[in-house]
């Protein structure tokens, strides 16, 4: 059975006239345990939205997301809450670490909500990502490179079956995109993670698996637009 | 990481606003304790402060005037009257004792009350309870050059027993005003946590032939302190007949509890003015509550947004505001409750100082227990808007 399956996805917003429109439409997707996946578009291509929508952080006007068996637009937002902590981890282009805490801290805070906090596991994901002497520094005291691998230590701190990046080498320079991306890979391979990675870099395809355009998959055709999110 | 934990950390990201906040909910919630803590306290101290006498006949004048001299020994007395009079309510039959006082002199501002020594004797301030003399002192006799200090004023003054000293005229100390006579202290009182404790006895015939003193009114005094028998319920009906409705040259202030009350209620309209400042204050402390984590809120747009996409649940995040509005406001009732010892502690100083009267500003009081619960609610209602708007923070438009 598929992790996840997508089937007649249509997510809307209103555009500056009041109209709905589109922003995501797509017809379907299947991806499976442990498969990695680069999810290639351009800005306003309503990448992040696909993203929000799987992670049940956006609610689909049409169509199914089940994940695990589990189809999250029949959730409740608390259910899909949940299942969020439970099932994904999210890796952002902006890392979105919370300032004021540790990086020990920033992972812990992603184990509250799911698994519960496992502070020997959160010790031991900063060691693999090589921070292994960072554990107290908060964001300010790290460079860009060290944010993500936090972030990416965070997103895997509750087991995910599935981990969503959206551009997590958006803000990196090459060497340390190139060190990051192996480094998000890795680490899904060896938690049995499935990962859909969103880029618009072009260099990335012989990484993955498969690598799906959006502009093909997604049939809103709305690309330059800029749904919200997007 | 806990609720509990991130709320706390919240609470610390803004240090100093936060500090603002405890100190101004400590500031209301000790404000609301100590006004009502003292004006309880003050009035059953006070009231129970009285040194077991029912009444005092004084001078005809102001029955407050009369209490206060007589009792508390503050204030002037109203005028002299005659040792006659004194001889005539002793006879009194509903009366069990009464004895005589003079004022009118000081011993560096501590004043010096002329009375029978049977009074330091016999009488008993309170339920059961003499004045009893510290080791190795001795009362005056009424004609000797002997006083007996209260045990504030021994302790302020720095004297004891074997200490000699000269009176000052008046009732406030100058230093030019001072009298020939050399007075030796045979004896300091224990502690009564009355207004005794805050005077210097002497024979009262010491103060009504004292140097400088008119030759003419050397047998007057200046108040009666009556104590009525057990049962004599019309006595003080009787006495103010005769004295404040068909006399006219004497007043009787009875009951004396009631003349204090009676006082206390007069100024009730300062308690009522404190009681909304701190009123006052406690709204400005929600409002500051209000105001730090609404602005918060707006700074952390993002963390909350970035917490939710963790998983966290509307009502998480929701309580974590609330639980930083009431770790807030709690820290600021605790502080408010070492604000009010502080206080409490000096103010029972000044007072005791003062009147002699000792409050007991810890005793527990309902102050204790409805203010802070009072700034606990309007903690809880100050956090409540600014949660509503984390609840309803929109996850995917706040996520960078």
């Amino acid at each position: 059975m598929s992790l996840l399956s997508i089937k007649g996805l249509v997510k809307r917003y209103p555009s500056d006239s009041g109209a709905l429109v589109d922003v995501v439409r797509i017809p379907s997707l299947l991806v499976e345990p442990g498969e990695q996946i680069l999810l290639k578009g351009e800005s306003g291509s309503g990448k992040s939205t696909l993203l929000n929508l799987i992670a049940g952080i956006v609610v689909a006007d049409e169509g199914e997301i089940t994940l695990s068996g589990e189809n999250i637009c029949d959730l409740s937002e608390s259910a899909r809450d949940a299942h969020r902590a439970r099932s994904l981890g999210y890796v952002f282009q902006n890392f979105n670490l919370l300032n004021g805490y540790t990086s020990l801290e920033n992972v812990e805070l992603g184990m509250s909500f799911g698994s519960g906090v496992d502070r020997s596991y959160a010790k031991n994901l900063l060691d693999r990502v090589g921070l292994g002497n960072r554990h107290n520094y908060t964001p300010e005291q790290l460079s860009q490179g060290q944010k993500q691998r936090v972030a990416v230590a965070r997103a895997l701190s509750n087991r995910p079956k599935l981990v969503l990046a959206d551009e997590p080498t958006g803000n990196l320079d090459p060497t340390n995109a190139k060190l990051s991306l192996d480094l998000i890979q890795s680490l899904c391979r060896e938690n049995g993670a499935a990962l859909i990675l969103v880029s618009h870099d072009s260099g990335m395809d012989e990484k993955f698996e498969r690598t799906l355009e959006l502009s093909e998959l997604n049939q809103a055709g709305l690309a330059g637009i800029g749904g919200v999110g997007a | 990481m806990r609720s509990y934990a991130i709320a706390y950390r919240g609470i610390c990201q803004r240090r100093v606003s936060s500090l603002i906040t405890i100190g101004a909910v400590a500031l209301a919630c000790s404000m609301l304790m100590l006004v009502w803590a003292f004006k309880k306290e003050a009035e059953r101290s006070f009231a129970g402060a009285n040194g077991g006498f029912d009444a005092v006949l004084g001078p005809r004048g102001s029955k407050l005037q009369i209490v206060l001299n007589g009792l508390y020994h503050l204030d002037e007395s109203p005028g002299l009257m005659k040792w006659e009079d004194y001889e005539q309510i002793a006879k009194f039959p509903a009366v069990e004792s009464a004895y005589p006082i003079a004022v009118g002199d000081n011993y560096r501002g501590y004043r010096l009350v002329g009375t029978l020594p049977e009074y330091l004797k016999n009488h008993y301030y309170a339920d059961g309870r003499h004045f009893e003399l510290e080791a190795g002192g001795e009362l005056f006799s009424e004609e000797s050059m002997l006083a007996v200090a209260g045990s504030l004023a021994a302790r302020r003054l720095g004297i004891g027993v074997g200490d000699t000293f000269q009176p000052y005229h008046g009732l406030i100390f100058n230093e030019n005003a001072k009298h020939e006579e050399v007075y030796t202290i045979s004896g300091v009182l224990e502690p009564t946590g009355t207004p005794a404790d805050r005077v210097i006895w002497i024979p009262i015939k010491g103060i009504q032939t004292m140097s400088g003193h008119n030759p003419a009114a050397a047998t007057d005094i200046s108040a009666v302190l009556l104590k009525f028998k057990q049962g004599a319920n019309m006595a003080g009906f009787q006495l103010d007949m005769l004295y404040n409705k068909q006399g006219n040259r004497l007043t009787l202030a009875w009951p004396a509890n009631r003349t204090i009350i009676q006082f206390f209620d007069k100024i009730s309209w300062f308690d009522k003015a404190l009681q909304a400042m701190a009123a006052l204050v406690a709204i400005i402390a929600g409002g500051s509550i209000l105001a730090i984590l609404y602005n918060a809120m707006n700074e952390r747009r993002r963390d909350i947004a970035v917490l939710r996409s963790l998983g966290a649940r509307k009502m998480t995040v929701f309580s974590i505001s609330l639980l930083e509005a009431l770790g807030m406001t709690l820290a600021g009732v605790i502080a408010g409750f070492a604000v009010y010892a502080l206080f409490g502690f000096w103010v029972g100083e000044i007072v005791q100082r003062e009147t002699g009267v000792a409050l007991n500003p810890f005793k527990g009081n309902a102050a204790m227990i409805w203010a802070p619960i009072g700034m606990l609610g309007i903690g809880f209602l100050s956090g409540l808007v600014p949660s509503v708007k984390a609840y309803r923070i929109e996850v995917s438009r706040n996520l960078s």
